[in-house]
């Protein structure tokens, strides 16, 4: 008889978006799925189900920066470049041609008869009229920060003197289109930085570039109702909460054609949705609950149709060093030294996770290992040797949102700390995500806290720059080198894509002399499947390859 | 009983206000950004964070929010989500699901409950009594998570009777399992309010009198014995009610319903304040006019009880 599942059902109530932020463990010994086709009569009359969550706001690119609206609109949106489904590797998609012809510029070219799913044409007005939209700061878009290297930003865009908080909002803006976009004709535009950023390119696959139509600025709530893209999927309707419907828009041109007709995204719990998927009720799901990863569970019940698949995700530490208790380096390395990462990954794991040796990992563009060097090798001795130098007194604590599978794996941690440090280590649970979120963007945070991290797009500068550097969107911590900010900078304006990853890689080098945050180990994610999918594959992004998947 | 239930209703308009200004403070004017998920990892844009308190009314006194929200409301618009939904979509599509469970447990649990209650109330002590306590008692122990789960394993993957989690349409059939679980708790209580009740006025004069005329058992327990033991268990049957609709949170998750109850616990997790303002308000509505219905009922049940 199995092991009752109600020992594991105290994490039950879990919100949706904690679901993205559960870990996942396990490598599966089961097999891929046959990879033989699909039956291309099931393709088109079957409407594949896909576990989703809710988007928080308006299906429009440059506001969506949650990874629930986010699956959405890379379903429904392609961009200039898009990113290989397996290797992750940078690919032209919706450009012809994307050529350096000065050290600082850009110049694009478009393919032809590329059309949005109203039938207008992508010309390059709908690149320069959406980027000119999201960095505009008075639209509020999310991803108006994505624009800061482009010549014209601060016009458009003018900072916060004092902080979200504090009664001053920033002033308004002097310009509504940013100088450094220049349109040469209706399929070539260029786009000028202030200094060179060779990488530029390789970020235009993410959500935050993508284009609008015209009737987009015609009636921009007409749009956020029915909105539309110029992807390989087109929106068809929605139920508000429960679920949304996309279909195959037949006059795409990309290379990545979907073979499936019809794909329903559902809004529903992650436990439901394993429940739906034993009974193939649902078609997809990218991350099992933690209910079916206790034990292992997943691999008995759905043999041949769940898998591990590595995602470009990692799980982190990191110090509040606004916070004078952690001001002293010794101690950060201290404990980065005494966590024993390989024991922790193969008893809670079994060996499914790898441990890291630096701030990025190594399916991602630009992976020079050894980022970390001794800093993050398990080194118990001279570990205690900085910890005594440092002079820290009191219990450490580690805190977390309570769900989501982060428990076990933080008390072991602080198992191998007390053991080496000799020091009380304590697990600090709250509540919900929102918690820990709430304290950090007050900066009120006193506990080292967990931090995890999910690529926007593949490449390494996207694991440092918004952490890192001064100012960046997601520096939580207020972590701040000149030095690091110098190297990053030096890696944006780098003029081949070698010598960025190649400065990339001293800069976390330096990083981690500092060490600000303490990398740990890769998330992989484990999927499940129903019986009727093949060709069934996750996306280094989390996302199931819906142009590769077919019904049998 | 005309006046009466006049009065009651103009009785009602303090109380919701009063309840619903009570939540309205407790959503919104408690300290905390309300934006602090909104953004995934990232703190929002300050014209994001402008937009949306403009919005919202939040930088207006606690009352002047209220009034503005009162007014909103009254003419049917309960605002939007972040995602620029409208709240009361939301609303009409988890309503009516939770009420059709909420009615298909209250019936089971009425049904079971009842039946149980008068059958061991009559007999007094014996072998179904002690059966019916004993497995009451078990019921109260047993946590409702854990009848859920393993009624959902055993009928849906062992021995593959049912689906194991509910369609969206959320039909009557599909309901009965989950109805079932969210209602054995309450059936527990049902039949032990009913034994007792029907065990004490069993005793009662207008009983022996009733036998006495040569009445049949059947009118004298059904016309007779229920009316009068029926008010302690329709009291509570109409307060579970009430509880059913917005508590139903385990349930709904477990069986994948997309109710009330889970869309009021994501809505506080992701501190969305209008969509908890909203189903509160509207809970807190369901509530004063199930509890007015109930006691219209008292009148029917029991002439003597007379409303001027």
């Amino acid at each position: 008889m199995r092991r009752p599942r109600w020992l594991a059902a105290g994490v039950m109530p879990l919100a949706l978006a904690l679901a993205i932020t559960s870990c996942s463990s396990g490598d599966g010994g089961t097999d891929e799925p046959a990879a033989g086709g699909g039956d291309p009569k099931k393709n088109e009359s079957t409407e594949v189900s896909v576990f989703g969550t809710e988007p928080s706001r308006p299906l429009v690119p440059g506001d969506t920066s949650e990874t629930g609206g986010g699956k959405i609109v890379d379903a429904m949106w392609t961009g200039l470049m898009d990113y290989d489904p397996v290797t992750g590797e940078p690919r032209l998609a919706n450009a012809e041609s994307f050529e350096l012809t000065a050290p600082d510029e850009y110049t694009v070219k478009l393919k032809k008869g590329w059309k949005f799913h109203d039938g207008t044409e992508v010309k390059a007005h709908n690149y320069i009229d959406a980027w000119n939209y999201t960095a505009y700061s008075l639209n509020g878009q999310q991803h108006s920060s994505f624009f800061a290297q482009i010549e014209g930003f601060s016009d458009v865009n003018t900072p916060d003197p004092d902080g979200p908080d504090a009664p001053l909002l920033p002033a308004t803006p002097k310009a509504k289109e940013m100088s450094g976009l220049t349109e040469v004709s209706d399929t070539e535009f260029t786009i000028k930085f202030t200094e060179p950023h060779a990488i530029f390119k390789v970020k235009t696959g993410y959500s935050a570039y993508m284009p609008l139509p015209d009737s987009f600025f015609a009636d921009p709530e007409a749009f956020k109702a029915n909105p539309v893209g110029n992807g390989p999927w087109r929106y068809v309707a929605r139920v508000p909460d429960q679920s949304l419907q996309v279909e195959r828009y037949d006059d795409y041109q990309g290379d990545d054609k979907p073979k499936v007709k019809k794909v329903k995204f559902v809004f529903t719990d992650s436990d439901a949705a394993y429940a739906d998927i034993k009974g193939n009720q649902l078609d997809f799901l990218d991350t099992v609950p933690p209910q079916a990863i206790a034990g292992n569970v997943w691999e008995t019940d759905l043999p041949g149709r769940a898998k591990a698949y590595p995602v470009m995700a990692v799980q982190a530490m990191a110090f509040p060093v606004y916070d004078p208790k952690y001001a002293s380096v010794d101690f950060r390395h201290a404990v980065s030294m005494a966590i024993d990462r390989e024991k922790i990954t193969k008893t809670i794991y079994e060996g499914n996770r790898k441990p890291l040796d630096g701030y990025t990992m190594d399916l991602v563009p630009g992976y020079t290992k050894g980022g970390c060097g001794k800093w993050c090798e398990y080194k118990p001795t001279e570990a205690k040797k900085l910890f005594d130098k440092s002079g820290w007194t009191g219990p450490i604590q580690i805190t977390s949102n309570a769900d989501g599978g982060h428990k076990e794996w933080i008390e072991a941690a602080c198992g191998t700390i007390a053991e080496a440090l000799k020091v009380e280590c304590t697990f600090e649970p709250v509540q919900a995500f929102g918690q820990v979120r709430q304290a950090i963007e007050a900066r009120s945070m006193d506990q080292i806290y967990r931090s995890g991290w999910l690529a926007d797009y593949p490449l390494v500068e996207n694991f440092l720059n918004p952490i890192y550097r001064t100012g960046g969107s997601s520096n939580d911590n207020g972590y701040s080198n000149p030095k690091v900010d110098a190297k990053l900078a030096a890696a944006d304006k780098a003029k081949t894509e070698k010598d960025a990853y190649r400065l990339y890689h001293e800069a976390e080098v330096l990083i981690a002399a500092d060490m600000p945050g303490v990398p740990l180990w890769n998330t992989p994610s484990i999927s499940a499947w129903s019986e009727r999918l093949t060709n069934v594959r996750l996306t280094p992004k989390r996302e199931l390859d819906l142009s590769f998947v077919e019904v049998k | 009983m005309g006046r009466y239930v006049l009065r009651r209703l103009l009785q009602l308009i303090p109380v919701f206000i009063g309840a619903t200004f009570l939540i309205y403070v407790l959503v919104w004017a408690v300290p905390g950004d309300p934006f602090a998920d909104m953004c995934g990892e990232r703190p929002c844009s300050p014209q994001f964070i402008a937009t949306m308190t403009d919005k919202y009314n939040l930088d207006d006194n606690v009352f002047v929010q209220y009034f503005k929200y009162m007014g909103a409301l009254l003419t049917g618009d309960f605002g939007q989500t972040y995602a620029e939904q409208p709240v009361i979509d939301l609303i009409t599509l988890a309503a009516p699901v939770s009420l059709r469970l909420a009615v298909v447990a209250v019936v089971i649990e009425a049904v079971i409950g009842i039946t149980a209650g008068i059958l061991t109330g009559l007999r007094g002590r014996g072998f179904l009594d002690n059966l019916v306590l004993v497995s009451t008692l078990f019921l109260i122990a047993l946590p409702t998570f854990v009848t859920g789960f393993v009624l959902q394993i055993v009928l849906g993957f062992q021995l593959e009777i049912l689906n194991p989690t509910v369609s969206s349409a959320a039909t009557w059939g599909e309901l009965i399992i989950p109805g079932f679980v969210l209602g054995s708790l309450s059936m527990a209580y049902v039949s032990r309010l009913t034994r007792t009740s029907i065990s004490e006025n069993k005793r009662a004069d207008y009983m022996r009198t009733a036998l006495a005329k040569g009445q049949p058992k059947r009118r004298i327990v059904g016309v007779h014995l229920l009316r009068n033991s029926a008010i302690p268990v329709i009291t509570f049957l109409g307060t579970d009610i009430g509880n059913l609709m917005g508590g139903a949170i385990v349930t709904e998750g477990i069986f994948g319903i997309h109710g009330v109850g889970k869309l009021i616990f994501d809505a506080i997790l992701s501190k969305q304040g209008a969509i908890v303002t909203g189903v509160v308000v509207m809970l807190v509505l369901v509530f004063l006019l199930v509890n007015l219905v109930i006691d219209l009922l008292y009148a029917v049940l029991d002439p003597r009880i007379r409303y001027d």
